[in-house]
């Protein structure tokens, strides 16, 4: 075995009195891609922050343990370097990479600039050179017309290209280590997958060690040589990838494998089925619709736009064309998923079939009336029958309201009466202990939360439930225990929801049929084992081909990948756009025709 | 309530009903020819044993009228305040959570009002009503209301646009319940906060219009006519602007401090 070119010993991290980080242990060598994995509040940023000696400036301090970084032929401890050492290593041997694209560049500088900075400071370089330095590293991380961007602004740039000018950034100075926080958590999974072919690239051209630090299993399964996985503060497990997914040792391992729902999971299954997770000692039952199906919310040719202001008088001058044209049923009891990557309009669709935003056009069916042309006061009762979950859990309760409160809310909006018995039996009903019911939100946790948010939406028996990406914000274990919940409570209480995500493998465990939406259309809407096992349209195929598996022996980011960019749906106001026309391709199964 | 009483809440606390006290009180016990009466022997006299704070211009004692001058002020500081409260209020809570024209509307009107200095504005509406107490508060409540209006419609908008508020509208809450229980509780800190900062002006905004023969009427005393009338002898009485610049400065960090206690208490994620 070769030096390590970093091992962590025994490092203790605090912040005030609290331990983050309580005895982490391990090592990477040099080429090698360790994963560190764990879910929030493991310690996984801490630890790579820690190396970074960046800890320092967010209010921590290590307490203990040693750095050991090779550095030429000497082995350093970083915990006793001093600041100026740190400055040169910073940026220049160890490269870090943020989860934030968005943010991590400066916005006032060009890309030039951006990358010429880290050049010149750590090596004796002219403009220049630094300047053809810049160019090489842009054509690197293969950015179309790399001269042009130089002359750019983030802004001018898509997220995509945006994480790689940080790629960029980071390997300016070919670091040895490279520590990617996160990297493509906040982006699409077409562009996550080109990340990630990116790096495993980048790492093997040049052979550089990379610390990926991420919560998604299914990303470490396809990148990892060696995985760490942490879990409050304390590594549970490490070793090479095969050996963690095959045979995981630690209990907490194998519960959060379990919960991770793998795309293909679900082939030859007819129905949804919930998450078998460890613990649980009865078997999951299918969910298996009922044999006529019955339609409940019936939505035709429904188009929304929004208006962009523009010029001195806030004139209209383009719209946004958010949902374009999109029909679909969705029956009694069962699921429809809209799926698409951000942007696509389906988080407008299921607002606009709520009138939380109002369609330009179209007609939207709930049960036999037209939701569209109701008016304010319908609408309010109409409302009793159609309900939201929210995506982020923190923000979708007030915190000034009681939770009892907030679940008597919409009993007494529609006069519903023995409130207070009924809010704890909904609490029942989601697994929460009645004693919270006197509590305000921010005493609970994530997953407790989107509780609640069921709950309320569950409070006036709604035939329809819209979540909109509910369980995205959600740990993955906490998130494979909403979905159970959901499932089960659509079981017992024949539910429909219209489940709004951009994750492929959750929408393959609980839908009963998929719609894929690009560009404010559906492209592609059947069954879901027709879409999941048959995919036809173009672009349902590269979403299948770019979402990563949570199995190691599925790798597929072999050589670079180049997923068509999503053009813009921003169109002039003269803007008239054709019907969508579907051609039937199997049972139920509809692709729309590629028109101009 | 055990929150309160911390070391910030037990000063605020003490400070604002020490004040209150003093406002409340002081007409009753001491007799109001103390505060008037005038010893041409002793002008401008510095603190001794026989007046404890010093005298002003008119050899009058700057204790008893500091302590006579504490009612007038709060009174007519903390009504205005209220007044523009009131008014304000409902108007910028209206107009953010709305939005649309009737935003554009009262915001348009707002404006206006506050292109004219606050001061100058509640000269003009005092001039036009008259010059005494009720008047006074009047004009200085409609003075401070567009500047609380601006920051009440500011943070209603921001909250209207919470998830919660949404979700609130997704249950079906009508738009009175969705401002009672969800804009108003998650609006109150800044107001809090702005009100008692608001408080320090008007005392001032009296002091101004005492001056202007438009506030409190010679002989009464009031803090900010105090003031007012020591801009002459900084120089050899510093005291005479001291006594009630203190009174004053004390009055405002009692408050400020309690409405920074206020507003922990009231915010459940703090316990």
């Amino acid at each position: 075995m070769t030096k390590p070119i970093v091992e962590i010993v025994g490092l203790r991290v605090g912040f005030g009195g609290a331990a983050a980080v309580k005895d982490v242990s391990f090592s990477i060598q040099p080429g090698e891609t360790v994963c560190i994995v764990g879910e929030s509040g493991s310690g996984k940023s801490v630890t790579s922050l820690s190396l970074m000696r960046l800890v320092e400036f967010g209010g921590g301090e290590i307490l203990d343990g040693h750095l050991m970084f090779q550095r030429g032929d000497v082995t350093m401890d970083l915990v006793t370097a001093d600041a100026a050492t740190m400055q040169s290593i910073r940026g220049n041997e160890i490269g870090m990479i943020f989860q934030e694209p968005m943010t991590s560049l400066n916005p006032v500088f060009n890309i030039e600039r951006q990358l010429t900075d880290g050049l010149l400071m750590h090596e004796p370089l002219s403009r220049s050179k630094a300047r053809e330095r810049a160019l090489e590293l842009l054509r690197e991380v293969r950015i179309p017309e790399p001269e042009r961007r130089l002359k750019q602004y983030p802004h001018e740039l898509s997220g995509g290209m945006r994480q790689r000018v940080v790629i960029a950034i980071a390997m300016a100075c070919r670091p040895r280590l490279l520590i990617a926080d996160e990297p493509t958590t906040a982006l699409d999974v077409t562009i996550q997958a080109e990340i990630l072919a990116l790096l495993n690239r980048l790492k093997r051209e040049i052979g550089m060690a990379v610390m990926f630090i991420t919560h998604d299993m299914a990303v470490v399964a396809q990148i990892a040589d060696r995985v760490v996985v942490m879990y409050k503060g304390d590594v549970v497990e490490t070793g090479p990838v095969a050996e963690i997914f095959a045979a995981p040792k630690a209990e907490y391992t194998r519960a959060l494998l379990a919960a991770v729902p793998r795309l293909g999971d679900m082939a030859g299954q007819s129905a949804p089925e919930p998450l078998r997770l460890v613990g649980d000692t009865h078997d999951p039952k299918p969910l298996t619709p009922r044999a006529t199906p019955e339609p409940l919310l019936e939505v035709r040719n429904l188009t929304t736009r929004f208006p962009v202001k523009g010029g001195v008088f806030r004139r209209t001058v383009a719209q946004v064309h958010a949902v374009e044209d999109v029909s679909f049923t969705v029956n009694k009891g069962e699921t429809l998923s809209l799926v698409g990557e951000s942007g696509c309009g389906k988080s407008s669709c299921g607002r606009s079939i709520l009138r939380l935003v109002e369609a330009t056009s179209g007609t939207v069916h709930l049960g036999g009336q037209n939701v569209l042309a109701q008016t304010k006061h319908e609408l309010r009762g109409m409302r009793q029958h159609m309900q939201m979950i929210f995506q982020d859990p923190f923000a979708s309760l007030n915190p000034y309201m009681r939770l009892q409160a907030q679940l008597t809310e919409p009993m007494q909006n529609y006069g519903l009466d023995n409130r207070e018995e009924r809010a704890a039996q909904l609490f029942d009903r989601v697994g929460l202990p009645r004693d919270f019911l006197r509590r305000f939100p921010h005493e609970l946790s994530g997953g407790q939360r989107q509780r609640i948010a069921i709950a309320r939406a569950l409070a006036v028996s709604p035939g329809l439930i819209v979540a909109d990406e509910a369980v995205s914000a959600l740990d993955v274990s906490v998130q494979a225990q909403v979905l159970n919940l959901m499932m089960e409570l659509q079981a017992d209480l024949d539910i429909s929801y219209l489940f709004i995500s951009h994750d492929m493998a959750v929408v393959e465990r609980v839908s009963h049929h998929v719609a894929v939406m690009y560009l404010g259309r559906i492209v592609e809407i059947g069954p879901r084992a027709a879409v999941f096992e048959n995919p036809q349209h173009t672009y349902t195929k590269s979403l299948m081909q770019a979402v990563p598996i949570a199995d190691p022996n599925q790798r597929k980011l072999d050589g670079d990948l180049a997923f068509k960019p999503i053009p813009s749906p921003i169109h002039p106001l003269d803007y008239q756009p054709h019907q969508s026309v579907y051609e039937t391709v199997g049972l139920d199964h509809r692709v729309l025709v590629q028109a101009g | 309530m055990k929150e309160f009483f911390t070391g910030k809440g037990i000063v605020g606390g003490g400070i604002v009903l020490l004040v209150l006290a003093v406002a409340l009180l002081a007409p009753l016990l001491i007799p109001d020819t103390w505060a008037t009466q005038m010893d041409m022997r002793s002008r401008l006299a510095g603190p001794s044993t026989t007046y404890l704070m010093g005298t002003d211009q008119l050899g009058r004692d700057l204790m008893f009228r500091m302590l006579l001058g504490a009612q007038t002020s709060i009174m007519i500081a903390g009504t205005a305040v209220l007044m523009s409260l009131v008014i304000g209020l409902p108007l910028g809570v209206i107009s953010g959570y709305f939005g649309g024209w009737i935003d554009n509307v009262l915001m348009r009107l707002v404006d206006t009002l506050l292109a004219f200095p606050a001061l100058l504005l509640a000269l003009t509406i005092s001039a036009v009503l008259g010059p005494n107490l009720t008047n006074t508060i009047i004009a200085i409540g409609i003075a401070f209301t567009p500047y609380l209006a601006r920051i009440i419609r500011g943070e209603a908008l921001r909250v209207a646009q919470m998830p919660y508020v949404e979700a609130a509208r997704a249950v079906g809450t009508s738009d009175t319940w969705m401002i009672i229980r969800h804009i108003l509780p998650n609006i109150m800190p800044p107001i809090i906060v702005q009100a008692t900062i608001s408080l320090a002006f008007a005392i001032l905004a009296e002091a101004g219009l005492s001056f202007l023969g438009l506030g409190t009427q010679p002989p009464d005393a009031s803090w900010g006519l105090m003031i007012q009338a020591s801009r002459d002898y900084l120089d050899v009485a510093p005291w005479t602007a001291l006594v009630p610049g203190a009174a004053v400065a004390i009055t405002v960090l009692g408050l400020n401090m309690f409405g920074d206690v206020l507003r922990d208490v009231l915010d459940p994620r703090t316990k």
